[in-house]
């Protein structure tokens, strides 16, 4: 394990007089100027990237440089010692990443597609985005990186404060340990590279995230670092040993020689390496969401293992010679820098002091840019928007909240890293954090493969995995790495927490006997992987999961090879004819012709800047919706793939104007059916027009039919003088009688009008049904030859109604037997029964009854049924039915009973009365 | 011989009433009151004049009048409707199918007498 300690070693007094000369100002210079250089770098780039004609910013060299950002400070320190304390087993930290970049065509070609499809800017997006766009997935991972990747960045501060002191004060016996000065040494440091990061790092506001000054800079800074060991290996191999065959037989005697391979412990840290290689923030910064072109990952497939070869080169002669000729006791990760300083090569210190300090401040500018990232995209902005309320869309003002929250970010990131270092106090708890860190984002892997290889992995099994990995990574490896006591009692080593055996921090489940770093490694990826798939196989993916699992997982057959971000290649015209199929001709034409003047530019074309493509997305966005419009010129001016989540808003919008459309629709159905119930009042208007008009004509005839003989009976009386009395009184009947039917039909009238307009009193008595049927009789008069049949004990029914309307609905009936019964011996029966609690009276004649199409008929006012004589109302059955139906029972003809028959059906008098 | 007239009415009273008139005036008054069989008391009858009422049981005054115009030997015979409905509607129906006057009921008994005055002696 590799160990940075604060203790300055003890030179010799040769070297002390050297070292006083070297005065801390002039390394404060050095570092100032180097810092100084960087910045210039940066902002050269940045130009040449702006002016768009520096190709070689793109060129795959610069790309390869740039992944040495995996080797930090503790690399270029840490390897020397590492070699030291276990032989060569250090080379393990770099065979994980050459084997991953070697075979780039599985994994890191899979993630650069995916993530230009997806346009990706963070693991944490990366992962999220896969499993449905999760932001409690964002989230989880941002913390877990931040978590990881904090006590790094302190590492890295720590290591050039001790670079720093180790130089400076070499020979002065007091001062090094002077917790103030390497304090202010740190936190001084920590803020030049924040600010450097946020110059850089926010420069712009790039869909891909691209920083190309940075890129630069830290492609420079892996030259640097490269010349730095390469010059003291060179330096220690011809200048110390005397050449190489002198160095091989060194190194044969030395004590490196006699470490023994571990093969668990090699294969758990070249997975740990490569894991971390594809997981770590900083990583994934300049591997997937830096790179310009796919077609760079082959050429970094031997270039960066031939880097990291040369990097390595001189671990080994650095080490042995190191170890045999300086004092017993100094520590063997400032070897690199007390070697030369050992033997008064200030120059070469001050290069070798370069290196580190080059390794230290890549690490923490790109890994607080790709943090920064991940916190102000999956924390700071989602709560900035919820409580401002503000909509999604990068635009203005959001604009600027994005680059101050990024700002804000790194400066979080940096410093926190800085407390860490306060609080930590650099001690032993340092030592192992690179590979605890390493450990700790490798939990990201997982559902990292799951997610591009695998449809069947879900968020949920996603979520569960990493919780279980982080919870394993948390309690085996983050908190023992600060050293019995520090925060888990040794007690708990050996018993494990509440005497529990099984969870002892390096012997869980009873596995004893593991080196702790692969029994870590082991648990919490394992359980990680074992529950992510576990979980996955049990839970359903939401739809959005299943999309974005199938653009995942068949990234290649939805994305086109190397597909290049060229805002400056829209075309106008292109945009132009969209345009005018969206807006119209006119339209399309004023806005492009005003955007060009407002540019300057004669004619309809203007420049396709920002500002023009955001206000004619507007405008489209008028017509066919946002995400229509977003993705319409994105692909125009991009050639930007359409990604699921812009396929999916316009899928959204679609459903939104049909479920318009539907509405629409609904209404004119709506419209229609209010016009159909219009047609069909009107209609029940007409007829009722066409029923009074009948009616008015029934009535008419009905009246002057009497008003007829009255008139012209009483004329004769009136004008003729010989008519004898026989014919007087004839007539005088006649007249009379035609009066009283006249009379008749007028009360009936009445009767009917009270009825139909409910105007009706009803005056409810007790009486027996016998006696009300005697009235009737008698009131319709025995005359004529109707005989009437009753049975007289089955009358004996109380009955709780209108006595008198009952009995004139009687006499109806039984005078229009009188009427219109032709039997030769007319007979009516009467008879009554019980049903259900309903008395039913049956009137039934023996005549020729009713003629079937004419039974439905009977009950309408001035119905004349065939073969009936004219005389009559027309309006006794119409008065029946309306009495009947007010006593609140019913009056129905009875077909096929012979002769006419009625059937009066009356509810039963309740028996408590 | 008294010129015949054929009364083709439903209501009782009323052909006691325009009998009785008639009668007095000079006419042989021969009544039917059955709408279904009034074509054949026409044909069997052959009256000089016929006074018809619109709504008879079975068959209505104005069917019966078309059958009365198609028959060769009473399409001149006078007819005289009567009706008890006195809209502008049934004027014009009688009329087209063939009715020489046309009353509404009630009636004065001058005019009826006029009116049958008139047809007979033209």
């Amino acid at each position: 394990m590799t160990r940075l300690q604060l203790k300055p070693n003890n030179w010799s007094g040769t070297h002390r007089d050297f070292i006083v000369n070297t005065s801390a100002n002039f390394l404060a210079a050095v570092s100032v100027g180097y810092v100084a250089l960087l910045f210039l770098v940066a902002f050269v780039a940045e130009q040449a990237a702006r002016s768009g004609h520096a190709r070689w910013l793109r060129s795959p060299l610069v790309y390869t440089l740039s992944l040495s950002v995996y080797c930090t400070a503790w690399t270029f320190y840490g390897a020397v010692g590492f070699a030291v304390r276990s032989g060569l087993e250090y080379l393990t930290i770099y065979i994980g990443p050459t084997l991953v970049v070697i075979g780039y065509w599985w994994i890191l070609r899979r993630m650069v597609r995916v993530a230009r499809a997806q346009k990706i800017t963070s693991i944490a997006d990366l992962i999220s985005s896969r499993f449905g766009k999760s932001n409690t997935l964002a989230v989880m991972i941002t913390l877990m990186a931040v978590a990881g990747t904090t006590p790094y960045i302190a590492l890295q501060l720590q290591s050039v404060t001790l670079s720093f002191e180790a130089f400076s004060s070499a020979g002065v016996v007091d001062g090094p340990n002077d917790p103030g000065h390497s304090n202010a040494t740190a936190f001084w440091v920590a803020m030049a590279l924040a600010l450097f990061t946020v110059l850089f790092g926010t420069r712009n506001l790039d869909v891909n995230e691209r920083h190309h000054g940075v890129v630069m800079a830290i492609a420079f800074e892996a030259v640097v670092k490269l010349l730095a060991l390469l010059a003291i290996g060179i330096f220690v191999v011809w200048g110390l040993a005397g050449g190489v065959p002198e160095v091989l037989a060194r190194i044969e005697t030395s004590e490196i020689n006699s470490w023994e391979v571990i093969p668990s412990r090699w294969a758990g840290l070249i997975f740990l390496s490569a894991a971390a290689f594809l997981t770590l923030p900083r990583m994934f910064q300049v591997l997937i969401v830096e790179i310009d072109d796919e077609r760079h990952l082959r050429f970094a497939s031997w270039a960066f293992p031939l880097y990291v070869m040369l990097i390595s080169l001189f671990v080994v002669p650095i080490a042995v010679v190191g170890l045999e000729s300086l004092p017993a006791g100094t520590n063997p990760d400032l070897y690199v820098l007390s070697l030369p300083l050992a033997h008064g090569q200030t120059s070469l210190a001050t290069l070798s002091f370069l290196g580190g300090f080059s390794s230290a401040t890549s690490m923490v500018i790109v890994a607080s840019i790709a943090l920064s990232t991940m916190v102000s995209n999956h924390i700071v902005m989602p709560i900035w928007l919820r409580f401002t309320g503000g909509g999604a869309t990068v635009s203005g003002d959001v604009r600027h909240v994005v680059l101050l929250s990024r700002r804000l970010s790194i400066l979080g990131v940096v410093l926190l890293g800085y407390a860490y270092y306060r609080i930590s106090g650099g001690g032993a708890a340092l030592a192992a954090i690179g590979l605890v860190s390493f450990a700790g984002v490798s939990q990201f892997l997982p559902p990292l493969l799951g997610g591009l290889f695998w449809r069947g992995a879900t968020r949920s099994g996603a979520i569960s995995g990493l919780t279980v990995g982080f919870a394993i990574w948390l309690w085996c490896m983050f908190l023992p790495s600060f050293g019995p006591d520090a925060v888990i009692p040794a007690e708990v080593f050996v018993h494990g927490p509440w005497g529990i055996g099984f969870l002892r921090p390096q012997a869980m489940f009873g596995f004893t006997g593991l080196d702790p770093l692969v029994h870590a490694v082991f648990w919490s990826v394992g359980l990680n992987t074992l529950v992510f798939t576990l979980v996955s196989l049990l839970s359903f993916p939401s739809p959005l999961e299943r999309l974005q699992g199938a653009q995942f997982v068949n990234v290649f057959e939805h994305s086109s090879r190397g597909q290049r971000w060229q805002g400056s290649a829209a075309q106008s015209e292109d945009l132009m004819v969209m345009a005018q199929r969206i807006l119209g001709p006119s339209e399309a034409q004023a806005l492009f012709l005003r955007a060009a003047q407002g540019q300057g530019i004669e004619g309809y074309l203007p420049e396709p800047t920002p500002d023009f493509l955001n206000h004619l997305e507007r405008e489209l966005s008028g017509s066919v919706g946002a995400a229509t419009a977003h993705a319409m010129v994105g692909q125009i001016v991009g050639g930007a793939a359409v990604s699921v989540d812009d396929l999916i808003a316009v899928a959204d919008e679609a459903a939104q104007i049909m479920e318009y459309s539907n509405q629409l629709e609904a209404k004119s159905e709506e419209l229609a059916r209010t016009a159909r119930a219009l047609g069909e009042a009107n209609e029940k208007l007409t007829q009722l027009s066409v029923q009074k008009d009948t009616f008015l004509s029934q009535i008419s005839h009905e009246l002057r039919t009497p008003m007829t003989s009255i008139r012209a009976f009483a004329e004769i009386l009136r004008d003729e003088t010989d008519v004898s009395g026989e014919e007087q009184s004839k007539m005088s009947a006649i007249i009379h009688s035609e009066s009283l039917r006249l009379t008749r039909l007028l009360d009936d009238l009445l009767d009917l009008s009270v009825f139909e307009n409910g105007q009706v009193n009803l005056n409810v008595q007790r009486g027996l049904l016998a006696d009300v049927l005697d009235q009737a009789v008698t009131a319709s008069g025995s005359g004529g030859k109707l005989a009437i049949l009753r049975k007289p004990e089955r009358e004996q029914v109380m009955l709780t109604t209108d006595l008198d309307r009952l009995a004139q609905v009687f006499i109806n009936l039984i005078s229009n037997a009188q009427k219109y019964c032709d039997a030769a011996r007319p007979v009516l029966r009467i008879e009554v029964r019980h049903v259900a609690g309903k008395v039913q009276i049956d009137f039934v004649d023996n005549g020729s009854g009713i003629a079937l199409a004419s039974q439905g008929l009977v009950f309408e006012k001035f119905v004349r049924l065939d073969g009936q004589s004219e005389s009559g109302a027309g309006l006794g059955l119409a008065i029946c039915r309306e009495v009947v139906t007010r006593l609140g029972g019913a009056i129905s003809y009875l077909p096929g009973q012979g002769g006419a028959a009625f059937r009066v059906s009356l509810p039963e008098a309740d028996k408590s009365i | 011989m008294s010129k015949t007239v054929l009364l083709i009415e439903d209501e009782p009273n009323i052909i006691e009433a325009i009998s009785f008139l008639l009668s007095r005036d000079g006419w042989s008054v021969h009544t039917h009151s059955n709408g279904l069989t009034a074509l054949d008391a026409v044909a069997e009858r052959q009256p000089d004049l016929i006074v018809l009422d619109v709504m008879l049981p079975g068959r209505s005054g104005y069917e019966i009048l078309k059958d009365i115009r198609r028959a060769r030997d009473t399409e001149q015979t006078p007819v005289l409707m009567l009706t008890a409905r006195g809209q502008m509607k049934d004027r014009e129906l009688a009329l087209e199918a063939g009715a020489n006057t046309f009353m509404t009921k009630p009636f004065a008994n001058a005019e009826m007498l006029d009116a049958v005055r008139a047809l007979a002696g033209a």
